[in-house]
């Protein structure tokens, strides 16, 4: 048994490729999560508005209690019994939007809450309506808590992302069980995949380090 | 002008302001003292309906902020608030702006000012309160007494008509408690109207036009300072005072070295 790592250099072009996709994929699941968590962060933080709140909280609690592969497949295979047939890549980005929005919603949320409340008083006290005084003061405090977490957070997406090739988008991890196919050399490319993998997670930490690093300096 | 009309509010079971009635006029500072747990800084942050008042009214220049439990609507109250300055004694500063950018964000925010106009202003308030020179760093920076005086100069970048300064000086260093205490004394010359928590006796004494005592979330008493420092009518004042007396004496002079508590004992012990 020798290691024959030709068919890894033959297939590099659609690995890349398939990289590439991983990428966008990602990349838009993490702007939707983002959004999606912030909002419901910031709707979870108040009980009183019962059923905004209500929402939120049955989201974040069956999201989190089901397995992303059962939500991935609900969207790809289960939406067109009602006439809903998504493209593929819209259902692997939304899928993983919705998925990893409801964990940056528990990053969001206790970042706010760990700040201290005069910061908030101080600026309703100045005349801020709620959300002035959240946009001025107190989410640009608790983004830089949110950091470390967030890091975590984009990590489990870019690895979680390998799901979507069940859902036949051309991501690195299709491409590489597509380079199997032909060459039977699994190690081999699971191998380069899973290089490839850790290099995008590589990469993102530092990018997030760096904004991280840049957030603390400017502040004297 | 501050009025304050029968309120009671309670922390669940614990009422802690019973049927308070208080009023600030226009241009006069009214010193509020007591113990702590008497209900005083509840009482100022109903004022801005930081807390709300289960029953009763506040009216601040006229207008009613809050009645039997329900405040003003979201727009007006933010309105009214704008223009009730607010001093907190953990100064509450932003820490991620400079200096003035915490004074001049609120003028820019709420009152939609232009930014240079803005920075203007917020430069001759930190002027006014000696802080020209530290416009634009960080508030961790400041010393204490220098972050107070930030906080006093960002809610007057509002032109409050009036101004609730919430134990300005408790969370001091005892030497940076006259800066402090020296800014809050011209404000209330020119002529603001202030209602001021304090446990600072020689503040009250020199600049309160009322002091208004607290005890057990009631009134116990109120008057000019020079009554209620020397010819306190209540009982509760007296012991207060005296209480208070006692603790900055117990502080600041050096105490009579203690006696020999076994020369206390018979001898036949």
């Amino acid at each position: 048994m020798t290691l024959d790592f030709a068919p890894v250099w033959e297939g590099l072009p659609e690995l890349l490729k398939g990289a590439v996709v991983t990428i966008e994929v990602t990349a838009a699941a993490f702007l939707l999560s983002g959004v999606l968590g912030l909002l419901v962060g910031i709707i979870r933080l108040n009980p009183a508005r019962r059923f905004l709140y209500g929402l939120a909280t049955g989201y974040v609690a069956f999201i989190r209690g089901t397995p992303l592969l059962v939500q991935l497949f609900l969207l790809f295979f289960g939406l067109p019994q009602f006439g809903i047939l998504l493209p593929a890549t819209l259902c692997g980005v939304i899928g993983l939007g919705i998925y990893s929005g409801s964990y940056v919603s528990e990053v969001v949320r206790g970042a706010i809450q760990s700040l201290d409340r005069g910061q908030m008083e101080a600026a309703r006290s100045l005349g801020m309506s709620y959300r002035e005084a959240m946009w001025e003061v107190v989410l640009p405090q608790a983004f830089r808590r949110m950091l470390p977490p967030l890091g975590n957070e984009t990590i489990a997406l870019i690895k979680n992302s390998a799901l979507v090739s069940l859902l036949t988008i051309d991501d690195v991890m299709r491409e590489g069980q597509r380079i199997i196919s032909t060459s039977f050399r699994a190690l081999e490319v699971y191998l380069a995949v899973a290089v490839i993998y850790f290099i995008l997670t590589n990469a993102a930490t530092q990018v997030l380090r760096v904004i991280e690093r840049r957030m603390t300096v400017e502040r004297g | 002008m501050i009025e304050i009309r029968n309120v009671y509010k309670s922390f669940g079971s614990t009422e802690v302001l019973k049927d308070v009635s208080l009023t600030v006029q226009p241009s006069r500072t009214t010193v509020v003292i007591g113990p702590s747990g008497s209900g005083k800084s509840t009482l100022l942050r109903c004022c801005n309906v930081l807390e709300t008042a289960d029953r009763g009214e506040i009216r601040i220049n006229g207008r009613s902020i809050i009645k039997d439990g329900t405040p003003l609507p979201d727009k007006e109250l933010n309105a009214l608030r704008a223009e009730t300055g607010m001093v907190f004694q953990s100064f509450n500063l932003f820490p991620h702006m400079t200096t003035v950018e915490n004074v001049m964000r609120a003028p820019v925010v709420v009152r939609r000012m232009a930014r240079a106009e803005a920075r203007a202003l917020a430069m001759d308030l930190l002027r006014k309160v000696g802080l020209g020179d530290k416009a634009d760093v960080y508030p961790s920076t400041l010393s204490g007494g220098q972050k107070q005086r930030a906080a006093i100069a960002r809610a007057l970048a509002m032109k409050p008509k009036v101004m609730l300064f919430d134990e300005p000086t408790s969370a001091l260093d005892p030497e940076l408690v006259g800066e402090v205490l020296q800014v809050m004394k011209t404000l209330a010359e020119e002529g603001m109207t202030m209602m001021v928590v304090t446990h600072e006796m020689g503040f009250a004494r020199e600049v309160a036009d009322t002091v208004v005592v607290m005890a057990d979330g009631r009134i116990v008493e109120s008057g000019p300072p020079d009554q209620i420092f020397t010819n306190p009518t209540q009982e509760r004042t007296r012991g207060f005072l005296r209480a208070l007396v006692d603790g900055h004496l117990a502080g600041a002079r050096p105490q009579p070295a203690a006696p020999d508590p076994l020369a206390a004992l018979p001898d036949d012990h």
